[in-house]
């Protein structure tokens, strides 16, 4: 997918204005953080289980080449075939060429990040195999002209229940339905149709198990189950860094991801699936391929944002950042959004891409609190900001700006100076009011609020003040 | 320089792989590995009595019904009523696993195959059931195919008390233990399936199942 990170600030403003997605993000806001908030009380020691899943997706970073060596030796064991993508591009040249070797004409896939991070429906368009997305809200945006996800876990969550009537009744060409069921029941049917006659089924991947070879599925629609059992050939395309050691680890991970992402104790369905199927079984995939991606993940590891890495894409920073609940998933332009794609989509597609993404946080720290494997997202985006200011990709005003504060500030007798002077001219420059509407030095933060008036003395003179009071 | 090599090979470099370190780093794989060790668990009472009262609770929260019989013997029966209770067909594709019991007697049309689009009812088994959820672990065999439980609007899982375990980490050592090796499908369920994509609003029977019904073996 192109990223149109380096736009960020004009996406920002445009879905500011835009009524129709802040009356949508006004509906969803708050449902997945009450939901959370209640499930994570089930468990009787959430922060060791947290501390737990931290370590063990630690432990795996820590030797991650040989976790891959381990998992691939034993799902190739089981009989799966392991490939390997540098990026997106790479990504859909397996696909194709597995397309042609096995006569596909049709692929039904679950919610795979990584096919977005490729763009892999538009290239199979192009070879001539037919894409289907079976999860609801990745279906809706398929059949609204390969419209992004907004949301990692909840793809339209920024659209509103009249938009998704009117689509399928243009797409469907049925009569108007305006029931949340009876447009779940609509898509089932024509989504049904499509499982029973794909011959390739598509992936993503929660976790790799290395100790099993297998990969574990979660998903509350079924369509997960659906892909990986009817279709005759599955392919797994997934990243790096989702090895985990063993099923023990993959029960602690469990009672996280959903309760972090939907707040249910668990997903409908978690599926484990390990190999092909048995020459006398009734279903089940003859070939098994799994992808396992790069796309600037490797040099990731060993580097000052490894920590990243642990994350388990279950959304709870997003559904907390008070950023993406005001401007919604879009705006920050590539596949990942919230505090999580903002520190990705930079390692990812490079810092110079995603100029403005580590600045679009307070840095309020609702994201590392309820993250499940303890990132420490606000940390990481100031090490990106650091980074961009280190390589001079920040404005020179801005640059500059900065130096010239390292140095007063440095400096006591020159910071009480600076902040004597300041304070008396704020003052005079509010004429007597409160408050000063548009600061010349500033004009786009006046621009959203007004920048209160100083009182005329400093902090200093008053403390001074008031300890030579008797 | 194939893209395995490449990938790997960075990984190696950013982490400062060589063959000292990675010698020591294979032991202490194979050492988790063995060890499997667990993390922290939420306290799920240990008797049998506590178990399968802990599923049926949790099976209700997730919108399943539950139904108790004392022998297997009865549960074609059991199924008949909850059928007849609901108004739904009585024919059923069933694992052949189970093709035994008296369905005809039950007035139970079964087929045991794998499972179509026009099946309405499956009626399956469970290798086990996990009480700290309200899970029921299904693993794919010849004679229990997946899709049984997956492309009906009604499934229906006959459950022994005696294959409930507490948690999904004795789920797994009990496959591993029986089967020698995990099967190729292990799939978890817990309720009917669900969507929740259309303004974050519950819809049960997103492609799976509109149902989910127990039928629990106090005595087996």
């Amino acid at each position: 997918m192109e990223s149109r990170s380096h736009r960020f600030k004009e996406n920002a403003a445009a879905a500011l204005a835009n009524p129709v997605l802040q009356a949508n993000m006004r509906t969803a806001k708050g449902k997945f953080v009450d939901k959370r908030a209640i499930a994570i009380k089930e468990i009787d020691d959430f922060e060791g289980t947290r501390e737990a899943a931290k370590q063990l997706r630690n432990l795996v970073l820590e030797n991650l080449d040989l976790w891959l060596e381990k998992f691939e030796t034993n799902a190739t064991a089981r009989g799966a075939k392991v490939l390997w993508a540098k990026d997106g591009a790479e990504i859909c040249r397996h696909v194709a060429e597995i397309g042609k070797r096995h006569g596909i004409k049709k692929a039904v896939k679950s919610k795979s990040m990584l096919s977005e991070e490729a763009g892999l429906n538009q290239a199979l368009e192009a070879t001539g195999i037919q894409p289907v997305e079976t999860d609801l809200g990745e279906y809706i945006l398929q059949i609204n002209n390969n419209e992004p996800p907004s949301h990692i876990i909840a793809p339209v969550v920024h659209k509103s229940l009249d938009e998704v009537a009117d689509l399928f009744e243009k797409v469907h060409q049925t009569p108007r339905k305006t029931e949340i069921p009876a447009l779940t029941r609509e898509a089932r049917e024509v989504l049904r149709e499509h499982f029973l006659t794909a011959d390739m089924g598509i992936s993503g991947g929660n976790f790799l198990v290395a100790e099993t070879g297998s990969v574990a599925l979660v998903t509350n629609e079924g369509n997960g189950r659906m892909v990986t059992t009817l279709p005759r050939v599955h392919v797994v395309i997934t990243g790096i860094e989702k090895v985990i050691p063993t099923l023990e680890d993959l029960a602690t991970l469990m009672r996280l991801l959903p309760r972090s992402a939907t707040g249910q104790s668990i997903s409908n369905y978690v599926s484990v699936l390990t190999g092909t199927k048995a020459p006398d079984e009734l279903d089940g995939p003859e070939h098994l391929y799994y992808i396992l991606v790069d796309n600037g993940r490797a040099d990731v590891i060993g580097s000052e944002f490894q920590e990243m890495l642990r994350c388990i894409r279950c959304g709870a920073c997003m559904n907390h950042c008070p950023v993406y609940q005001t401007i919604g998933g879009h705006a920050y332009g590539w596949v990942y959004p919230g505090p999580m794609g903002s520190v990705l989509t930079p390692l990812y597609t490079g810092l110079e891409n995603a100029i403005d993404l580590p600045h679009a946080a307070t840095l309020c720290n609702q994201c590392g609190v309820v993250c499940p494997v303890k990132i420490p997202l606000p940390d990481l985006l100031r090490k990106l900001r650091e980074k961009q200011t280190d390589k001079n990709l920040r404005p020179w005003m801005e640059r500059a700006v900065l130096k010239a504060w390292a140095f007063v500030a440095a400096s006591p007798t020159l910071y009480a100076l600076g902040a004597w002077f300041g304070v008396r001219y704020l003052k005079w420059l509010a004429g007597g009011k409160a408050s000063i509407p548009v600061l010349s030095a500033a004009p786009e933060w006046t621009k959203g609020r007004d920048f209160p008036a100083p009182e005329g003395k400093t902090f200093r003179e008053l403390y001074a003040e008031r300890k030579a009071k008797p | 320089m194939s893209s395995r090599e490449d990938i790997l090979g960075r990984v190696r470099a950013k982490l400062g792989r060589n063959e000292t370190n990675a010698v020591a780093a294979r032991t202490g794989i194979d050492v988790i590995l063995a060890a499997k060790a667990q993390g922290p668990r939420p306290h799920v009472a240990m008797e049998m009595s506590a178990l399968a009262g802990r599923l049926i609770d949790k099976s209700l929260a997730y919108s399943s019904t539950v139904d108790q019989i004392a022998t297997q013997a009865e549960a074609p029966a059991a199924i008949a009523r909850y059928l007849a209770g609901l108004g739904l067909p009585t024919q059923a594709v069933i694992w052949p696993k189970l093709a035994d019991l008296d369905w005809a007697g039950a007035g139970i049309t079964v087929a045991a195959r794998e499972a179509q689009d026009a099946d309405l009812v499956g009626i399956t088994g469970c290798f086990c059931a996990v009480a700290e959820t309200g899970t029921l672990m299904l693993c794919g065999s010849p004679d229990s195919p997946a899709a049984i439980s997956l492309l009906p609007e009604t499934h229906i899982a006959i459950v022994p008390a005696s294959r409930i375990v507490p948690g999904m980490e004795e789920a797994f050592a009990l496959a591993l233990n029986e089967l020698g090796q995990l099967p190729r499908a292990v799939n978890f369920i817990s309720g009917p399936s669900r969507t929740g994509d259309i303004e974050q609003t519950i819809v049960l029977g997103a492609h799976g199942p509109y149902r989910v019904h127990l039928i629990l073996i106090d005595g087996e």
